[in-house]
């Protein structure tokens, strides 16, 4: 017997399915990542509005609002990928059980990639939100606020800058792991 | 067994040596291992903790690949394929089961049961009838939809049978399927394997300290210190079972 390799890959909506009934399943877990990102995102958000704002509360130069808001986005990117990392790591033995089933090196990069999207998605957007409306109120009390396009805009940078730092923490070891042999994924004990 | 070269050989292995870490650390799980399992056969490898069966058992099913030698499913050299048509050969043609069993905890039992078939290209109503009758052939037609955490460990044994199944795989690789266990759910698990393997023809390798497999085993692979030290069959287990 000889074997007709073919080149098939699930379609989208299964990578979704998982990574829906994984979401949903460890809601509380996710609920905690999101939070990790929504905190991060709302630090970085409020240095943003300060650093959009024409008035910059009498104290910080140019360079001062561009070492906090890159302090922000560092110590934000710390959390983010500290969080993603250990979601991935934990989940190697199911990395390597899906990969006995037939998995695709992709399908396993496509389920965290959709995971981490709408972690991300929710995360940042609420952060960003949080963030924005918080330095917003403080400076409309004190200087009399930044304007309503910087808040749009701040929210806009603070909720992609999020995704994007969220679904790279997620993918790159989620690509590594789905590189890793079936057996050493089922190894690994964490 | 008298008949060996007219069979139909699903798995060959040539020399294959198996070496973990390097230089003076480096440990030879396998050190130069050449067998042949035939199609239809329930062969149980066996041997203590560290012996290699595992490693042997991880090559077989195409986890893991060798450093040295090669290793052959349905004439297929694995350390050939790349790995979208190694994850295609693991989705057709190999069904596993584990110890620890390894299902899938975020999905219900019809899930884990009908994710390979996903994978294999078919529709989910194809995919869900399929699997609910698997469920049904492994006494689990209750049990469709709840997750792993609300079943027994005999009941999770159960659900990776059927989705081991899933494909009509020619071969069942088994990692100790009785080791967290009870001695009746166990036996139980040993029966059903037989079952599939004489009623559907399906190829049955199992790793395994469990000396209750040897009553259903049509041969026994002895591992020892990375090396295949004795081969067992049928006839031999009957006659040392009497006594003769």
């Amino acid at each position: 017997m000889q074997t007709q390799f073919k080149n098939i890959d699930p379609p989208m909506w299964v990578a979704w399915n998982q990574a829906k009934a994984s979401i949903r399943v460890r809601f509380l877990r996710m609920l905690i990542t999101s939070i990790g990102v929504a905190l991060g995102i709302a630090f970085f958000s409020s240095m943003e509005v300060l650093a959009f704002s024409p008035v910059k509360a009498g104290m910080q130069s140019h360079s001062q609002m561009q070492w906090l808001t890159g302090t922000s986005l560092v110590m934000c990117l710390v959390g983010v990928t500290n969080s993603m990392l250990m979601s991935v790591t934990e989940r190697y033995r199911e990395i390597g059980t899906i990969k006995c089933l037939g998995a695709s090196d992709s399908f396993i990069v496509k389920v965290f990639f959709l995971e981490a999207l709408l972690l991300g998605a929710i995360g940042s957007f609420g952060g960003a939100l949080i963030g924005t409306l918080l330095m917003a109120a403080v400076m409309a009390a004190t200087t009399g606020g930044p304007g309503v396009g910087s808040i749009g805009l701040v929210l806009l940078i603070g909720t992609g800058v999020g995704m994007l730092m969220t679904v790279l923490a997620a993918v790159a070891p989620a690509i590594q792991a789905s590189k890793m042999p079936a057996a050493a994924a089922l190894r690994v004990d964490v | 067994m008298s008949d060996e070269g007219s069979r139909e050989v699903v798995v060959r292995t040539v020399d294959v040596v198996k070496q973990y870490g390097e230089g003076e650390a480096a440990v030879r799980a396998l050190n130069g291992v050449t067998c042949e399992i035939f199609s239809g056969e329930y062969l149980s490898i066996m041997g203590p903790s560290g012996s290699g069966k595992s490693t042997l058992f991880n090559m077989i099913g195409g986890l893991d690949k060798p450093n040295e030698g090669s290793v052959f499913v349905n004439s297929v050299d694995i350390a050939q394929l790349t790995p979208k048509e190694l994850a295609f050969l693991r989705c057709h043609t190999i069904g596993y089961i584990f110890q620890t069993f390894n299902l899938i905890s975020v999905r219900t039992a019809l899930e884990n049961v009908t994710l390979p078939m996903l994978f294999a290209g078919l529709t989910p109503e194809e995919a869900d009838e399929r699997g609910i009758k698997l469920l049904e052939l492994v006494g689990l037609g209750h049990r469709l939809h709840h997750r792993p955490s609300e079943l027994s460990g005999g009941q999770q044994q159960r659900v990776a049978i059927a989705r081991s199944l899933a494909n009509n795989p020619s071969i069942i690789l088994a990692d100790e399927p009785t080791g967290n266990l009870d001695l009746k759910t166990g036996q139980e698990i040993i029966d059903l394997l037989r079952t599939l393997n004489v009623e559907r023809g399906v190829t049955i390798i199992s790793a395994t300290h469990d000396h209750k497999m040897l009553d259903v085993s049509d041969r026994i692979f002895h591992i020892r210190d990375g090396q295949l030290a004795l081969v067992e069959t049928r006839e031999e287990l009957d006659k040392a079972k009497a006594g003769v």
